[in-house]
C-alpha cells in the first residue's frame, strides 16, 4: 500500500514536471493525453471501485503514451502543414523571429578589444562614447568595468586593459585572419540587445528587429518599417508584397495534403507508380513464398525420404537468421562485378544484369531475396496444415480415378487455404509495409528521374513515406508524409477487417474475450 | 462423393504398409532427392558464402573462393579490434536493449493478462477489443510521429530523447503489447480457476495468489512471449535506424548495416564475421525452440 503511494508519487511528479513544460511549450495534444494518462493512472490506483484496472497500470500508460499518441499525432498532422519551415507552433515561431536583431542607424557604438580564454572563449572590452569600458560576454549582461580593478590589468594607451584574468589579449595580427569568419557572426550581451563586431574598429549594439503586435496580429519590421499579417492558410507572416518571415508555423491545412495528394500530377505520378508497385511487391512475394513453401511441403508431406527431418531444420534457417543479416549478405552476393552472383554470370555469360541500378532487375533481385527470406514460414505452415488433412480423402479420391493434380486441386488446395487462408493474408499486410527488405536492399533505388518528390523505382509506400519525412531534397514534409501514412493505414486495415470478417476470425476473438 | 463413400470404406484398405520400394516410389525418391538438392543449395548457400568471406584471409569481395585458401581469423580479429567500429558495444547495447524490453514486456502484459483474466469489470470486453484494435495500425507507420515524439521529449529528459536507448526501449515496449496481452491471456485462461479460489480461503491477497501461485504455473507462456520478444527487439533495424543517431549508441543490426553503405567491397570479410556472430544468437534460440515457434507460427506471427 505504502510502497504503491509512493510509487505513484513519483509518477506523479514526474508526470507534472513534464506537463509544466509541455504547456509551456504549448505542445497541447501531447499534454493533454498526458494529463488524461495521468489521471486515469491515478484514478485507478486510488479508487477501490476501479481495481482490477490498477493492474494494467503500466500497460495503459505505455499503450496510451506509445501506441495511441502516436497515432493520434500522425492523424492530426496530416491535416496540417507541419514541415521543415513550418516547424515550430505559431507561439515558438514569433519567438523565434523576435530574436533578430538589426543595426539601427545611429544607434551605440563601441570602440573594442578582445581576449581569449584558454578553452576559446572570447570576451570583449568595450569603450563607450563617453569612455566609460565596460565587459561583454555572450549571454550575459554587460558589465561596466575599469582597467586595473581586480583581475584587471592596466590599461595602454587606448585606454583598454592589458590583460585579463585568464584570458589572453588578442592582437591585431591574430584579430585580422578570424575578424569576418569567428567574431563577426558572435553576439555579446543579453538578446535581444546585444553587441556585434561591425568593422576592425568599431562594435555595434543591436536591437530587436521584428516587433509581434497581438491586437493586429502582426509582425512590424523596426527596420524597414513595413508589416507582416499573421496568413492562417500557409503558416506565414506575410507582408502585402508576399515576402514572408521564416520560420512558418504549424497551421491546420484541412485536406490539402491529402488533395495534393490525388490532385498534382507532380506528385500523382511517382505515388501511382509506388503504389503500383507496393501491390505488386506484396503479391509476388505472398505468391512466390506460398508457392515454393507449398511445394516443399507437399514433397515432404507423407513420404519415405531418409534425412527428412534434418533437410527440413536445414531448410529453416534462412528464417532463423536475422533478416536484415540475410539481405546484407544478399547484397553483397549481388553486389555489381564483384559479388558472386555477378561475377559468376559475366564468367558464364559474359554479361549481368544490374541488380541495383536496372529498375526491373533491382525488383526481381527484391523479390528473390524477399523469397529466400519467407519460403521457411510458407513451408512450415503448410506442413502442419498438410497434416491436418486426413488421408482417406485421398484414398476415396485415388479409388475413383482422380489423378495427382486433380488431387492437388480439388482436395488439397481448397482445405489448405481454409487454413493457410488467413496467414497469406496476413503475410500480404505485413509486405505490404515490409520496409526493412525494400530499404536494406537498396534504399528504395534507382531513382525516379524527374519526380517533384524522390522516390525510387523499388519503393513502397511506406519508405516513400520515410523518405518524405526524413530525406527529401527540399526538406522534410512530415504533414504529406503523414496523409500516405493515413492512405496506408486505411489499405492495411480494409485488408485486415476483410479477414477478420471473412474469415470468421471476429467470433474466434468473441469468444476469447 | 457422399454416396460413394461407403463402397470406398469396403475397398481401401488403409496403405500403412506398403512402403517398400516399388518402381513409382524409386522415381517419388529421385524426384524428392533431386528437388531436395536445389531446395537447399538455394537455402544455404548464402549462408555457406557468407561463413566463407568470414574465414577468408582477404576480406575483399574479388578475392573470394568458395574454399578460402589459408582459412584465418584474421576478419573476426579486424572486426573485434578495430575502433572505427566498435562492434563489442553494438553486441552489448542489442543485448541489453533486447533483455530490458523483453523482462519489461513480460512482466507488463503478465500484470495486464492476469486481470483480464481473473477479474469481471465493466468495459471488459471493450477495453479487450480496443487493445488489440490499436495494434492493427502498426508502429512502424507512427515512425514520424515517434521520431518527433523522441525529439522532443529528449529536450527535456536526453536520456528518453532521440539517440537513447531508454526512448527505443519505451518504443519497442509499445510495439507488440496488445498482441502480447492476447497471448498470455488465452494461457491465464487455462490455469484453473479453483488454484485462485482456494487462495481466497486461505486469506490469500490478489496479488500473494497472483506472485506465489499463477506466476510459476505460466511459465512456458512467459518465456515464450520473452524469447519472442527479445528476438523481435534483437533483430529490429528500421526504428533503431530512424532512432539511434550517434555510432556508440548503435543496435548491431544498425551497426552491420554501416558496412555494407560504406566501401563494401572491402569491408565484405568483416561484414561476414559480424553477419555470423550477429546470427548467432537468434539461430540458436531457434533451433532450440523450434517447435513451439512452429506451433506460435500458425498464432499469426509474421516474421520481420
Amino acid at each position: 500500500m505504502a510502497l504503491r503511494l509512493t510509487a505513484l508519487a513519483i509518477v506523479d511528479s514526474f508526470a507534472v514536471l513534464l506537463l509544466s513544460l509541455l504547456i509551456r511549450d504549448r505542445l497541447w495534444l501531447l499534454a493533454a493525453i498526458l494529463l488524461l494518462t495521468t489521471l486515469m493512472v491515478n484514478a485507478i490506483n486510488l479508487s477501490d471501485r476501479l481495481y482490477p484496472l490498477r493492474w494494467m497500470s503500466p500497460a495503459i500508460a505505455v499503450i496510451m503514451l506509445l501506441v495511441l499518441y502516436p497515432i493520434l499525432f500522425t492523424v492530426y498532422s496530416a491535416f496540417t502543414n507541419y514541415s521543415d519551415g513550418h516547424l515550430l507552433t505559431k507561439a515558438q515561431s514569433i519567438n523565434r523571429i523576435e530574436q533578430d536583431t538589426y543595426l539601427p542607424k545611429g544607434g551605440v557604438t563601441y570602440s573594442w578589444a578582445a581576449y581569449r580564454a584558454d578553452d576559446g572563449e572570447i570576451i570583449l572590452w568595450l569603450i563607450g562614447g563617453e569612455g566609460q569600458g565596460y565587459l561583454a560576454r555572450p549571454n550575459e549582461p554587460l558589465q561596466s568595468a575599469t582597467p586595473g580593478a581586480s583581475g584587471v590589468g592596466g590599461a595602454d594607451e587606448n585606454g583598454f586593459p592589458v590583460s585579463i584574468e585568464g584570458y589572453t589579449r588578442l592582437a591585431l595580427v591574430d584579430i585580422l585572419p578570424i575578424l569576418d569568419s569567428t567574431l563577426a557572426p558572435l553576439e555579446f550581451g543579453e538578446p535581444p540587445l546585444t553587441i556585434k563586431i561591425s568593422t576592425i574598429r568599431e562594435a555595434a549594439q543591436r536591437q530587436q528587429r521584428y516587433v509581434y503586435d497581438s491586437e493586429q496580429d502582426a509582425i512590424a519590421d523596426q527596420s524597414t518599417g513595413i508589416t507582416y499579417f499573421a496568413d492562417e492558410d500557409q503558416g506565414y507572416f506575410t507582408s502585402e508584397t508576399g515576402d514572408s518571415l521564416n520560420p512558418g508555423y504549424q497551421v491546420v491545412v484541412g485536406f490539402r495534403n491529402f488533395q495534393r495528394l490525388l490532385n498534382s500530377p507532380a506528385l500523382r505520378g511517382p505515388f501511382l507508380l509506388v503504389f503500383g508497385w507496393t501491390i505488386a511487391f506484396a503479391f509476388l512475394s505472398v505468391v512466390s513464398t506460398f508457392a515454393l513453401g507449398l511445394f516443399l511441403a507437399l514433397i515432404y508431406n507423407n513420404a519415405f525420404f531418409p534425412g527428412k527431418k534434418f533437410v527440413r531444420a536445414l531448410l529453416i534457417l534462412p528464417y532463423a537468421i536475422p533478416g536484415i543479416i540475410g539481405i546484407l549478405i544478399w547484397r553483397g552476393m549481388l553486389n555489381q562485378h564483384f559479388g558472386v552472383i555477378a561475377a559468376s554470370m559475366l564468367d558464364w555469360f559474359g554479361w549481368s544484369p544490374g541488380w541495383f541500378t536496372d529498375p526491373t532487375w533491382a525488383k526481381v533481385g527484391i523479390l528473390l531475396v524477399n523469397l529466400w527470406l519467407g519460403f521457411p514460414y510458407m513451408m512450415l505452415v503448410c506442413g502442419g496444415a498438410l497434416q491436418a488433412i486426413p488421408n482417406d480423402i485421398y484414398e476415396a479420391a485415388e479409388v475413383d480415378g482422380a489423378g495427382v493434380f486433380q488431387r492437388f486441386w480439388n482436395i488439397t488446395m481448397p482445405l489448405l487455404l481454409v487454413s493457410v487462408g488467413p496467414l497469406l493474408i496476413a503475410s500480404f499486410t505485413f509486405n505490404f509495409n515490409n520496409f526493412s527488405v525494400i530499404y536494406a536492399y537498396n534504399e528504395g533505388l534507382p531513382p525516379i528521374p524527374n519526380t517533384a518528390t524522390p522516390a525510387g523505382y523499388t519503393d513502397i509506400l511506406i519508405s516513400y513515406t520515410f523518405r518524405l519525412a526524413f530525406q527529401a531534397g527540399r526538406g522534410a514534409d512530415y504533414g504529406y508524409a503523414n496523409a500516405i501514412t493515413i492512405a496506408i493505414f486505411v489499405i492495411v486495415a480494409s485488408i485486415t477487417l476483410f479477414q477478420y470478417r471473412f474469415m470468421g476470425m471476429w467470433e474466434e476473438v468473441s469468444k476469447n474475450v | 462423393m457422399s454416396d460413394h463413400a461407403a463402397t470406398i470404406e469396403a475397398i481401401a484398405k488403409p496403405e500403412k504398409a506398403a512402403r517398400k520400394p516399388t518402381p513409382r516410389h524409386r522415381r517419388g525418391y529421385l524426384f524428392r532427392l533431386v528437388v531436395s538438392i536445389v531446395a537447399l543449395v538455394f537455402a544455404l548457400f548464402p549462408i555457406i558464402w557468407i561463413v566463407s568471406a568470414a574465414f577468408n584471409p582477404s576480406s575483399n569481395m574479388a578475392n573470394q573462393s568458395l574454399v578460402p585458401p589459408n582459412a584465418s581469423l584474421a576478419n573476426f580479429e579486424e572486426l573485434l579490434n578495430n575502433p572505427l567500429h566498435p562492434f563489442w558495444l553494438w553486441m552489448w547495447n542489442s543485448v541489453k536493449i533486447a533483455t530490458i524490453t523483453s523482462v519489461l514486456s513480460v512482466f507488463i502484459t503478465a500484470l495486464t493478462a492476469y486481470a483480464f483474466s481473473r477479474f469481471r469489470f465493466r468495459g471488459r470486453q471493450p477495453l479487450l477489443v480496443t487493445i488489440l484494435l490499436i495494434q492493427v495500425f502498426p508502429n512502424l507507420l507512427t515512425m514520424v510521429a515517434l521520431f518527433l515524439f523522441l525529439r522532443q521529449i529528449g529536450e527535456y529528459f536526453p536520456s528518453f530523447g532521440l539517440n537513447s536507448h531508454g526512448g527505443l526501449i519505451l518504443v519497442y515496449l509499445g510495439a507488440q503489447m496488445g498482441i502480447n496481452i492476447w497471448l498470455m491471456k488465452g494461457y491465464f485462461d487455462s490455469i484453473p480457476r479453483d488454484i485462485d479460489e482456494s487462495a481466497a480461503v486461505d486469506g490469500a491477497t490478489h496479488w500473494q495468489t497472483f506472485w506465489k501461485l499463477i506466476f510459476p504455473l505460466v511459465r512456458p507462456v512467459l518465456a515464450v512471449v520473452g524469447v519472442l520478444v527479445f528476438v523481435g527487439t534483437f533483430n529490429e533495424f528500421i526504428l533503431a535506424n530512424v532512432l539511434l543517431r550517434s555510432t556508440e549508441q548503435f543496435t548491431l543490426m544498425v551497426g552491420l548495416y554501416l558496412f555494407v553503405t560504406e566501401n563494401f567491397q572491402q569491408q565484405w570479410g568483416v561484414f561476414a564475421a559480424g553477419a555470423i556472430i550477429g546470427a548467432v544468437p537468434t539461430v540458436v534460440i531457434y533451433l532450440l525452440l523450434q517447435d513451439y515457434i512452429v506451433s506460435g507460427l500458425t498464432v499469426g506471427a509474421v516474421k520481420g
